[in-house]
């Protein structure tokens, strides 16, 4: 959040964030959940709702700024960042939120996503990831599996697919972190982490499209899978995980880490996870446990660390060249300046 | 003893390779020639390749400058002094001078390696290329050396003088002080006061060489122009553009952000801009035409004067975002500076073909605001024009400038401040309705029923939080809407509020009142069509004139006056637009398009014969 955003907290409740418009997702979409727990966590921030915007670009997600009682613009599409940068730019009293999904962000817009994230603008940017074209009536996305049958792969996507955290960690974010629209609590304490973080934050939400990719997080979901395949990333803690008998750990590996049995790892060995080491090596090594196959998938704050902000830097410049300047006795100035004559 | 001859008009061409400063020689020249109270106009000419090989065609750079002891309105058709640096210079530019025309060459660079690079088999100097002008030949580089031969610098370093000795010379022929330049010279090298003293030393030889030597038999004097009182100064029309912005800022008191990505002709306002931050001018080098336009569009939003500059392929890239600002009905300055196209075209050369995109390169109906400067200086006052349409009428606003302008020069009597238009903006901070329980509520989209605008309610304003977007809006409440004849209603209610933008009518000058033709132009065609229009009335022909800075509404008298003019003559830097505009809109009036697009402004000759033709013969 900007520097001059205030703290004082008036007592809000989640219901205080509902607008009176009628929220029009399919029935069982993801994009309900991510809802409510965003909903529920905005009292938090201890704003007043006219002190905070939302930003988003076009896809089913982007329509979420008309169900929030704040200020909200819902744009076009993949420029959600680039709007935002200039709204966070010039007003630094505003909490500037961005929605955006996988074609939204990573397709149409992934030049505007990238930038936004290595210049550091105070921007909370939530990717709704449902790796499916659900607006559309289900293309497969930059984040589909490769092999994925859709309208336009009949017979198998061939696109190579990002991963959402290593583009983000590669465009130099200094905030990334992952959950799951099903996990309100996680969510809420990942939304809570970005918003307290100053510059841009990029949280990928795995989000369900019932429609047209049901299930694609299944695995992550289901009791009889999650616990082999859910990381919960914890500051401070070694990454273990699985269920009784079949305990994983995370160890170091040649360049990057793996997924190891407990058991065959000397706990000296594990590693011990930290989100604010300032080399992004290790998130990135953390990102690339998992692709498309979600079989070890980390979720939580892959990393956190302090940059100076864009926009912060912007207005430092401006303040300190405009400070105490009568704009148009220095425009007489400004035109009188340099080689001018009079004709009498 | 000299003989000092009177002129009352000259044309003058500095050329030369693109590193032998010849843009600053013509600069400085100009500088001179405006302390002496000449008017003058002035056009750099220069390869769109930063540095294209030494002494090639493609690397020729010039200044062409024009001054007089009257009001001018163009750099010259024809340059009558071509000074050329090179072989190459000497090449490029030779067709345009005038017969008879002086040329003043640097021998020293007629070498049989520089002459076989442009494909001369004998030096021009020496065969009959050049019989039909005046030729001076300068040692100039030697000379140069020479001159400078007691200061401590290299030989490389002192060579690189000459465009001072050249300015030094020329500066004597027509009879300019050297004051001006020695200043400029030595605050322009502070730092390397050697460097600066073995500049002012190489133009005050030039002065002297000038004086003394017996090649120049003739000096000139131009006597100063009557020109209104006031203060003046000499400016580009890309540095008025962004001194337009800046006033913009004071007369409406808002911050100003502007998103920019660089695009030539259009990155010196970039630039400009940049540097003047104590004005309260955010810049944003964005990473693309489309992040450019969209931060202004955010930063507008937020309730600062967003802008947006660029050349044409920015522009259209742009659109789906000036589309967005249509929608939201929210203030967008969007700058063209037009170049050659389509594609990257010509980057550095005019063209005025974007005013169709301009009007209607968007999807949907997406009506804005468009205007176009007429000049240079012009560009400061269009400026707070596109500024007032924005802010009053909350809308996208297109101006449409064009090489020719943003780097031409012509003096500009500086304006009174204490005059500018208030553009003061009132935001929406209380409730401006009530709902069907009967309490306060805010209706974004409850229009002004005069101008139709829609409150400008910045996010942080208490109790006004609502939501805006791309998708159609219910009139009033800006709620989604896919009611049919809501969606009419707001189409029409956009293009309405376009139309109906306050904006002055068209001028017309006609003198005698005795013309049956009447010759119509936007932008740049300003001073060619009057340089000609002036040429046509001193031979006793005549002819109406008017134009048009207002594209989009046109002023409300313009279907009067085309109906007062058998024909209407309509040159454009582009294949017909502006006729097709004026064809649709106005289908009785007989409009004669004269076309060119060759990336160079019209000649107020060809103009005249074009005119003359149409008066005379229908």
């Amino acid at each position: 959040m900007a520097d001059a955003v205030k703290m004082d907290a008036p007592k809000l409740k989640a219901k205080d964030f509902k607008s009176d418009q009628e929220v029009r997702w399919c029935p069982g979409c993801g994009d309900y959940a991510i809802l409510a727990a965003v909903q529920s966590f905005l009292p938090e921030l201890g704003l007043e709702r006219e002190k905070i915007a939302f930003v988003s670009g076009i896809g089913c997600s982007s329509r979420f700024p008309y169900y929030l009682n704040t200020y909200g613009m819902h744009s076009i599409h993949g420029r959600a960042p680039a709007i935002a940068t200039g709204l966070a730019t010039s007003r630094p009293d505003l909490s500037v939120w961005v929605v955006t999904g996988d074609g939204d962000a990573l397709s149409i817009g992934g030049n505007h996503l990238i930038h936004a994230l290595r210049r550091n603008v105070n921007l909370k940017i939530l990717l709704f990831n449902n790796r499916i074209y659900g607006l559309t009536k289900g293309q497969y996305s930059p984040t589909s599996e490769p092999g994925k049958l859709t309208k336009s792969s009949p017979m198998g996507s061939v696109d190579a697919p990002f991963n959402p955290l290593s583009l983000a960690l590669g465009s130099e974010a200094s905030f990334v972190a992952r959950t799951l629209d099903s996990d309100r609590a996680h969510l809420k304490d990942v939304l809570r982490a970005a918003a307290e973080h100053e510059g841009s934050a990029f949280v990928e939400i795995y989000q369900n499209c019932p429609i047209f990719n049901d299930d694609a997080f299944e695995v992550l979901k289901s009791p009889e899978t999650r616990d082999m395949a859910l990381i919960r990333l914890e500051d401070g803690e070694p990454i273990r995980f699985g269920s009784e008998g079949g305990e994983q750990v995370v160890v170091q590996s040649g360049y990057g880490l793996q997924v190891k049995p407990a058991d065959e790892v000397d706990p000296a060995d594990v590693v011990v996870h930290r989100s604010d080491i300032d080399d992004p090596a290790y998130a990135f090594a953390l990102s690339r446990l998992s692709g498309t196959v979600l079989d070890h998938t980390p979720i939580g704050v892959f990393r956190s660390v302090r940059k100076p902000t864009y926009d912060g830097q912007v207005r430092s410049q401006v303040e300190e060249a405009a400070s105490g300047v009568d704009r148009a006795a220095a425009l007489g100035g400004l035109m009188h300046s340099g080689d001018t004559w009079t004709v009498l | 003893m000299n003989t000092v001859r009177q002129l009352d008009r000259v044309v003058i061409r500095f050329a030369g390779d693109s590193g032998d400063g010849m843009q600053l020689t013509g600069d400085r020249f100009t500088a001179e020639t405006a302390k002496l109270g000449n008017d003058l106009s002035t056009l750099p000419n220069f390869p769109a390749e930063i540095r294209a090989p030494a002494g090639t065609l493609p690397g020729v750079s010039s200044f062409q400058i024009h001054f007089a002891d009257s009001d001018i309105l163009t750099p010259g058709d024809q340059p009558e002094v071509l000074v050329a640096m090179n072989p190459a210079a000497l090449k490029a530019n030779l067709r345009d001078l005038k017969p008879g025309g002086i040329i003043i060459v640097n021998t020293d660079e007629f070498t049989k390696r520089n002459l076989k690079k442009v494909g001369y088999d004998d030096s021009p100097l020496e065969d009959h290329t050049l019989e039909d002008y005046q030729v001076i030949e300068v040692q100039l580089t030697s000379l140069t050396v020479a001159a400078l031969a007691e200061y401590e610098i290299g030989k490389k370093d002192a060579a690189r003088s000459k465009n001072m000795f050249a300015l030094g010379l020329l500066s004597w022929m027509y009879s300019r002080t050297t004051e001006v330049t020695e200043e400029f010279l030595r605050k322009k090298f502070t730092k390397k006061p050697q460097i600066a003293e073995a500049n002012v030393a190489a133009l005050k030889a030039g002065w002297n060489y000038g004086e003394t030597a017996e090649s120049f038999a003739v000096q000139y004097e131009i006597p100063p122009a009557t020109l209104p009182a006031g203060t003046y100064r000499n400016v580009t029309g890309n540095t008025a553009l962004a001194w337009g912005v800046l006033a913009s800022g004071v007369a409406s008191g808002l911050p100003l952000f502007l998103g920019a990505y660089p695009i030539t002709p259009a990155s010196d306002v970039l630039h400009e801009l940049s540097k003047h931050k104590k004005f309260g001018v955010t810049t944003m080098q964005a990473e693309d035409e489309i992040a450019a336009a969209g931060a202004a569009l955010g930063a507008a939003w937020g309730g600062a004067l967003g802008i947006t500059t660029s050349s044409g392929p920015g522009v259209a890239l742009k659109s789906e975002t000036i589309s967005l600002g249509v929608s939201l009905e929210l203030p967008l300055i969007v700058i063209d500076v037009q170049r050659a196209g389509p594609s990257t075209g010509m980057p550095t050369k005019t063209e005025q073909a974007d005013l169709l995109m301009a009007m209607f390169g968007r999807h949907g109906e997406a009506p804005v605001a468009v205007l176009a400067p007429q000049s240079p200086s012009d560009c400061f006052e269009t400026m707070l024009e596109a500024a007032r349409m924005a802010l009053q009428y909350r809308t996208p606003v297109m101006l449409l400038s064009d090489g020719y302008i943003a780097n031409g020069a012509e003096p500009w009597k500086l304006p009174d401040l204490a005059e500018l238009p208030d553009l003061g903006v009132e935001f929406a901070t209380e409730p401006n309705a009530t709902d069907a329980s009967g309490e306060p509520t805010f209706l974004p989209f409850q229009r002004d029923p005069e101008t139709l605008a829609r409150p400008w309610a910045v996010p942080g304003t208490p109790g006004l939080q609502h939501r805006i977007g791309g998708i159609e809006k219910a009139d009033g409440t800006g709620d989604i809407s896919y009611d049919p004849a809501n969606h009419d209603h707001m189409v029409r209610t956009r293009a309405a509020k376009i139309a109906g933008i306050d904006v002055p009518d068209l001028a017309v000058d006609d003198p005698d009142g005795e013309a049956e033709v009447l010759v119509l132009g936007w932008g740049s065609t300003w001073g060619p069509i009057g340089a000609a229009v002036r040429g046509l009335r001193d031979r006793g022909i005549h002819i109406a004139r008017a134009h048009l800075r207002y594209l989009n509404p046109m002023p409300a008298n313009v279907g009067e006056v085309l109906g007062s003019y058998k024909k209407v003559v309509v040159p454009e830097m582009n294949l017909g637009q502006l006729a097709l505009l004026l064809r649709g809109n106005f289908p009785s009036a007989d409009v004669i398009g004269y076309n060119k697009v060759r990336g160079l402004p019209f000649t107020s000759n060809e103009l005249q014969d074009a005119l003359e033709e149409v008066v005379k013969n229908g």
